[in-house]
C-alpha cells in the first residue's frame, strides 16, 4: 500500500509541475503541442527513474561531499543515452525539442529527486518514486500541451476539433505563461477546496 | 554589424526567459525585488562568458579533435559546475563584498538551465569564439533585462488585491505572459 502511494503521489499531490513548480523552463517551451509535451514527459520520465535506481543503489558508496557532482555525472549519462536513442529513432520529435533534451540535466525534478529521495531510499521505492514523479510530470505536460494546442489550433494530438484557426498566441511564447498560470490557479483551488 | 545583429537578436527579439524558456526557475524565484535581481543578473552575466569561453575551447580542441562530441552533455554540465564552485571560491578570496552581495545565488547558477542552454546554443550555431563570448554576454543582458523589469512589476503587485487561488507563482506567470506578449513587438526586427 505504502509502494502504491508511493507512485500515485506524484500524481497531484506532489506533482512536479502543478504543485512543486519545478522544472518550469522545458514545461514552457515544449508544451507547444500535445504530442511535443508527452514526448518531453516520457523522456524525463526515463532520466528520472533509472537514474534514481543507479544513484540509490550507489549511495552508499559515494562520500558525501562529493554526491551533488556524482549525481550530476550519473544524470547526465542517462540523458545522453536519451538524447542518442532519439537521435536515432524519433527524428522529428528529436529536432521539435531541440536543446531542451541535453537540458534534461537541469532539470530540477530529476536532481531534487536524487537528493531529497533516491539517496536515502532502497531501489525498488525510488524506481518507484521517480517512475510516479516522470508520469505526473508527463501528465502535466500533456494537459498543458493539449490546452494550448485546442485553444491555439483547435486540435489535440493532430486531431482537429475546432475548425479554424485558433487563437495563435497560445502556441506562441506568452501563450505558455499565460496558460501555466492559469492551470496552476486552478489546481490550487482545486487542492484547497 | 554582425555583431549589432547578435546583440540585438538576443537581448530582444529572442529574448532568453521571454521567448527562449530558459533560466525560468531563477526568473520566477528572485525577481521580488529589483537589488537581488540585479546581483541575481551580475552573476549570471559573469558565469555565462566564462561558461562559454571554457566549455567552446574545450569542444574544439578535446571533443572534436578526439572525436567524443557525444560527451558534450556530460563535460559541460561538469566544467559549468566547477566553474561556478571556483567563482565562488574566488570571489569570497577576492572580493568579499561582491560575495556577500551575491550569497546564496552563485551556487544556484549550476542548475541555471540557461548557462548549459547558452554553451550548447554556441556551438549548435557554429559561432566562432568572438561571436560566443558576444552571443553570451547579450544573452545575460537580456536575462537581467527581464528579472529587472518582472521585479518592477511584482514590487506594485504586492499592493495589488489579487485573489487568492492566483497569489504567488500563477500570477506571476500571467504578468511574464504579458511581458512576453510585449516582447514579441521586437519580432522581425532582425530575421
Amino acid at each position: 500500500m505504502s509502494q502504491l502511494k508511493n507512485f500515485t503521489k506524484g500524481f497531484l499531490q506532489e506533482n512536479p509541475i502543478l504543485v512543486l513548480v519545478l522544472g518550469t523552463c522545458p514545461t514552457l517551451a515544449t508544451t507547444s503541442s500535445a504530442m511535443n509535451g508527452m514526448g518531453m514527459g516520457l523522456a524525463t520520465t526515463f532520466v528520472l527513474f533509472s537514474s534514481n535506481v543507479v544513484i540509490s543503489l550507489m549511495s552508499k558508496f559515494i562520500p558525501d561531499k562529493v554526491r551533488i557532482p556524482a549525481f550530476i555525472v550519473v544524470i547526465a549519462t542517462f540523458v545522453t543515452i536519451v538524447d542518442l536513442l532519439m537521435q536515432g529513432y524519433t527524428q522529428g520529435l528529436y529536432e521539435k525539442l531541440g536543446i531542451f533534451i541535453p537540458l534534461i540535466v537541469v532539470n530540477c525534478i530529476v536532481l531534487g529527486r536524487a537528493e531529497a529521495y533516491a539517496c536515502k531510499n532502497g531501489a525498488l521505492s525510488s524506481f518507484l518514486d521517480g517512475l510516479g514523479m516522470g508520469l505526473g510530470f508527463t501528465l502535466a505536460l500533456t494537459v498543458l500541451g493539449s490546452i494550448r494546442e485546442l485553444l491555439g489550433s483547435g486540435s489535440i494530438f493532430g486531431y482537429k476539433f475546432i475548425s479554424g484557426d485558433g487563437i495563435l498566441v497560445f502556441v506562441l511564447a506568452p501563450g505558455a505563461f499565460i496558460a501555466l498560470g492559469y492551470l496552476i490557479a486552478i489546481v490550487n483551488k482545486i487542492r484547497k477546496a | 554589424m554582425e555583431y549589432v545583429l547578435i546583440v540585438i537578436a538576443a537581448i530582444f527579439v529572442n529574448n532568453v526567459v521571454l521567448s527562449q524558456f530558459l533560466g525560468i526557475c531563477p526568473f520566477l524565484g528572485v525577481s521580488n525585488k529589483i537589488s537581488t535581481s540585479l546581483g541575481m543578473a551580475g552573476a549570471v552575466t559573469f558565469v555565462i562568458v566564462l561558461a562559454t569561453i571554457v566549455t567552446y575551447l574545450l569542444q574544439v580542441f578535446v571533443l572534436n579533435t578526439l572525436g567524443l562530441e557525444f560527451m558534450q552533455t556530460i563535460v559541460f554540465i561538469l566544467v559549468i559546475a566547477a566553474l561556478v564552485q571556483m567563482v565562488e571560491i574566488m570571489l569570497k578570496k577576492l572580493s568579499p563584498a561582491l560575495y556577500q552581495a551575491l550569497g546564496i545565488f552563485l551556487p544556484l547558477i549550476t542548475t541555471n538551465c540557461a548557462v548549459l542552454g547558452v554553451a550548447i546554443l554556441v556551438i549548435k550555431k557554429n559561432y566562432n569564439l568572438l561571436e560566443g563570448v558576444v552571443f553570451g554576454a547579450s544573452i545575460s543582458i537580456g536575462f537581467g533585462l527581464a528579472l529587472v523589469i518582472m521585479a518592477g512589476i511584482r514590487e506594485q503587485l504586492e499592493l495589488a488585491n489579487i485573489p487568492k487561488g492566483m497569489k504567488g507563482v500563477p500570477i506571476s506567470l500571467i504578468t511574464a505572459g504579458i511581458l512576453a506578449l510585449a516582447f514579441m513587438g521586437f519580432a522581425g526586427i532582425v530575421k
